[in-house]
């Protein structure tokens, strides 16, 4: 389906200061702290920062310390303290953008409108930067303008773009063809071909009871789509069993729309096309477990999404399938509400979701207490993927035998795969789980594969050696993404790309996964510039092992994955890149002279040393 | 959480208390973990991962790990302790720590735990950050130079003086940095006091105190006299330190 390009946005004239906005945000049970990030997107998205004003009138009134609300500002990629441009363009970085030219893109776009990358133009007009995966790696490269999604850049469109700027046109008036996102679905299965209707899942839930609904979700060995591979049924037991406060109902179900693996975009194309499904999953969980409040977080790259989102909210309530009594069942009361991400791919991971749906920073959580005991507000809570609230809804309806008819004895059902890099077809693959690389490469039209990344930059390298192994959680798991990469590729740019996307996406809260995510930065950096040693793959090992080990979520446990599958698997791109001394010193002379160089005003040759000399 | 019972640590049997971590119970037998970020009268953190301890073959952090009846816990083993030494080399290389111009040597918990583990060297590629140094406040001065981002001052601040003066701010390596709430962002300007108990839980020497650096020599100290692993927590020791 067509996306329209968004009615608000742009360089219109602000009418309200933001100390009136942030009143204004703040009114009508606004002033719940939980509301924070909701509130600083809000402002961010209408004066291109948050001012310092409104951080003061923002802590007043959620009785918050100012220092708080700037921790929170400062900690999400799409929040910032002092101004963007007019326009804040941000190129996804994803190496699948990379691959398509991404980076040209940016600094042609740059030289055009003489912006230096990441720092706003004097007049206030433009910020021209990087993001991360913006989730439309089949329809690339893409950017985000004031938070809404471009795809399908090339030379002409970034020409016209420039112009665009340069004239100041509101964003609505931009062609609509520049915010078209195609969902590209290339091969359907039983759950993209299920003719599930609104309301289909609670009729089932009324007519079976909550029992035997989880019964047929259990029967059916529905395992989190998410990347996890956590048994449904059994998570959505532990919840309801769990206390469930004075009504009994306090319980939470959150949908993670957080898609921020890079290289996945199967959750953009259910909550385009298939949001009804999503939402009748939720409230089927909410009718399972005895749940009053839903939950939608959505990663801040799909704010485009957000108005027919809510729309289709709107429609569920009006059609008696939201708020109180729903289907007709005195006491069936649920309702959901949209929470953005504002640029964070931890928050991805539940707990730290459920800390930024607090309106804190996504630090992830001390476990065990899991969410389904303690968590939103230290309510019981479910957080499931989207993919995964989808299927429940099918199972309940279609039942658990059916849902077999598809995947392994351990790994039942279909898996959506987000197919992008290097193929003739990018899109989305529904298979069966079992399918093998092999097969998925044939469908997708790769020619002379090199290699493929599974499961995005926190997954798997794989090589022609294992193109016959199969997807499934029993062999290789996937959270989704299938980046195809041929033999044209240097894959050591995929280790680089991976590397400085966990070191911008590390949280910071425990040591290895900090520290250790730079150091591997720094070493991929120095081998990818040929001045690496067989020292220098040896501390990756080591580094890599530690963080695996010691880190606190599976941010830092899952980053050194890239380097070490292909240190194991790909030798040969770390070793035609060695020089040939066994230690080369990672410490530059002549770039420590910089800063004397500096100070004396002289970049001669004298000033210069060269060679050791 | 489990009830009462024991569990083992490197061979030691430990009895533990209903809500007790791994921590709780093996400071109260007097066993020592290494560790930065925890201190007993906060609530666990786990940030700085130096008290892993290996349960099964898996590294989790003894101050927020539940102990449960019958664990086999190894903590002093070849394999934790060098793990152990190279984070605390990565706390070294992330910092600007050094040592034999400190005021704090010889107090300072980095440092006598990287003596307790016996890490030499900082090893890996020294980052050198530019950091600035807050002497605003009449009382103390902040060395952000030597924060390794525990928020045990953080948690002093907002849980028991009820000040909320510190936070942190960014993300990642490059953004973590612990801010502090006044108008102009520095500590002379904030409800700070040098009474706070936020002044007296900094494990190294980020949060320091005026006109006292050197009341007791260095050699003289608390870690000069007896190691960490006797000792114990540079906070529980303020007066002698």
């Amino acid at each position: 389906m067509v996306i329209q390009p968004p009615n608000q946005q742009g360089v219109d004239v602000v009418n309200r200061t933001p100390g009136e906005l942030t009143a204004a945000l703040l009114a009508d049970g606004g002033n719940d702290p939980t509301l924070l990030v909701q509130h600083l997107h809000r402002l961010q998205l209408e004066y291109s920062h948050v001012p310092a004003d409104a951080v003061e009138v923002l802590a007043k009134g959620l009785g918050l310390t100012e220092a708080q609300v700037r921790g929170v500002i400062g900690y999400y990629s799409f929040l910032h303290e002092s101004p963007r441009g007019d326009y804040d363009v941000r190129f996804s970085d994803s190496i699948t953008d990379h691959m398509l030219g991404s980076r040209y893109l940016l600094q042609d776009l740059a030289g055009r409108l003489g912006v230096e990358p990441g720092v706003p133009r004097p007049d206030g007009r433009v910020t021209v930067t990087t993001t991360s995966c913006t989730g439309m790696c089949d329809q690339g490269p893409a950017i985000l303008v004031n938070g809404r999604a471009v795809t399908r850049l090339d030379n002409h469109r970034i020409q016209s773009i420039a112009a665009l700027i340069e004239h100041r046109t509101p964003l609505r008036d931009w062609p609509a063809a520049y915010f078209r996102v195609d969902d590209n679905i290339r091969r359907k299965g039983l759950l993209l071909n299920h003719p599930l209707r609104p309301g289909d899942a609670v009729v089932a839930l009324l007519e079976l009871g909550p029992e035997r609904i989880l019964d047929r979700i259990d029967a059916a060995h529905l395992l989190g789509r998410g990347g996890a591979g956590y048994n449904t049924a059994r998570k959505w037991k532990f919840c309801r069993d769990a206390d469930g406060g004075d009504d009994g109902r306090d319980r939470i179900v959150v949908c993670n729309a957080d898609e921020g693996e890079p290289g996945t975009f199967k959750d953009r194309v259910l909550l385009t096309s298939y949001a009804d499904q999503v939402f009748e999953g939720m409230t089927l969980c909410a009718g399972s477990i005895g749940a009053r409040r839903g939950f939608l977080y959505l990663r801040g790259e799909y704010l485009y999404l957000r108005e027919q989102l809510e729309q289709t909210l709107r429609q569920r309530r009006a059609a008696g399938l939201l708020g109180t009594g729903i289907g007709g069942r005195a006491g069936f009361d649920f309702d959901i509400q949209i929470h953005m991400g504002a640029g964070a791919y931890v928050c991805g991971e539940e707990s730290a979701l459920i800390e930024s749906l607090e309106g804190k920073r996504g630090i992830p959580r001390v476990r065990p207490p899991y969410p389904v005991t303690h968590g939103y507000l230290g309510r019981p809570t479910v957080v499931n993927n989207v993919e995964t609230l989808v299927k429940a809804a099918q199972i309940a309806v279609s039942g658990a035998d059916w849902f077999k008819t598809a995947g392994t004895d351990r790994s039942t059902g279909t898996k959506l795969l987000s197919v992008s890099g290097d193929c003739e077809r990018p899109g989305i693959y529904e298979f069966p789980f079992g399918v093998t690389i092999r097969t998925v490469l044939d469908a997708c039209g790769a020619a002379d594969p090199q290699a493929v990344q599974v499961s995005g930059a926190a997954g798997r390298t794989i090589p022609p050696g294992e193109f016959g192994r199969r997807i499934a959680f029993e062999d290789v798991g996937t959270a989704g993404a299938f980046m195809v990469f041929n033999n044209e590729r240097d894959l050591l740019d995929m280790v680089q790309n991976f590397a400085h996307f966990f070191v911008h996406e590390s949280c910071g809260f425990c040591t290895p996964c900090r520290v250790g995510g730079a150091l591997v930065q720094a070493l991929v950096d120095k081998l990818h510039a040929g001045h690496g040693s067989r020292y220098d793959t040896e501390e990756l090992r080591t580094i890599g092992g530690l963080m695996k080990a010691a880190s606190q979520c599976g941010l830092g446990v899952t980053a050194p994955n890239s380097v070490l599958d292909t240190l194991e698997k790909f030798p040969r791109i770390y070793e035609s890149r060695l020089s040939q001394k066994d230690y080369e010193p990672s410490f530059d002379l002549d770039a420590a002279l910089q800063e004397a160089r500096d100070i004396a005003g002289r970049d001669d040759a004298g000033a210069h040393i060269r060679n050791g000399i | 959480m489990s009830g009462e019972g024991t569990f083992s640590l490197d061979g030691k049997t430990i009895a533990f208390q209903a809500g007790d971590t791994i921590m709780d119970a093996a400071l109260r037998a007097g066993e020592y973990i290494p560790h930065l970020c925890h201190n007993p009268e906060f609530a666990p953190h786990g940030s700085c991962r130096v008290c892993i301890v290996d349960i099964l073959g898996r590294n989790v952090s003894a101050c927020t790990q539940p102990a449960a009846a019958g664990l086999e816990v190894k903590s002093n083993d070849p394999e934790i302790n060098e793990r152990r030494r190279k984070l605390l080399q990565m706390l070294f290389v992330e910092g600007n720590h050094v040592c034999p111009a400190c005021e704090k040597s010889g107090a300072c918990q980095l440092q006598a735990v990287a003596y307790y583990t016996g890490m030499l060297s900082p090893h890996f590629t020294h980052f050198f950050p530019q950091r600035a140094l807050d002497a605003s406040h009449p009382e103390t001065v902040i060395d952000f130079n030597r924060c390794i981002l525990c928020e045990l001052c953080v948690r002093a601040s907002r849980d028991i003086d009820g000040k909320g003066v510190f936070a942190i701010d960014g993300r990642g390596m490059i953004g973590s940095r612990l801010i502090i709430d006044s108008p102009s962002g520095r500590l002379g300007d904030s409800r700070f006091s040098a009474d706070d108990k936020a002044a007296h839980v900094c494990p190294v020497g980020a949060i320091l105190p005026k006109h006292h650096g050197y009341d007791r020599p260095i050699g003289e100290r608390l870690y000069d006299r007896q190691p960490i692993s006797l000792v114990g927590d540079v906070a529980a020791h303020d007066d002698e330190a």
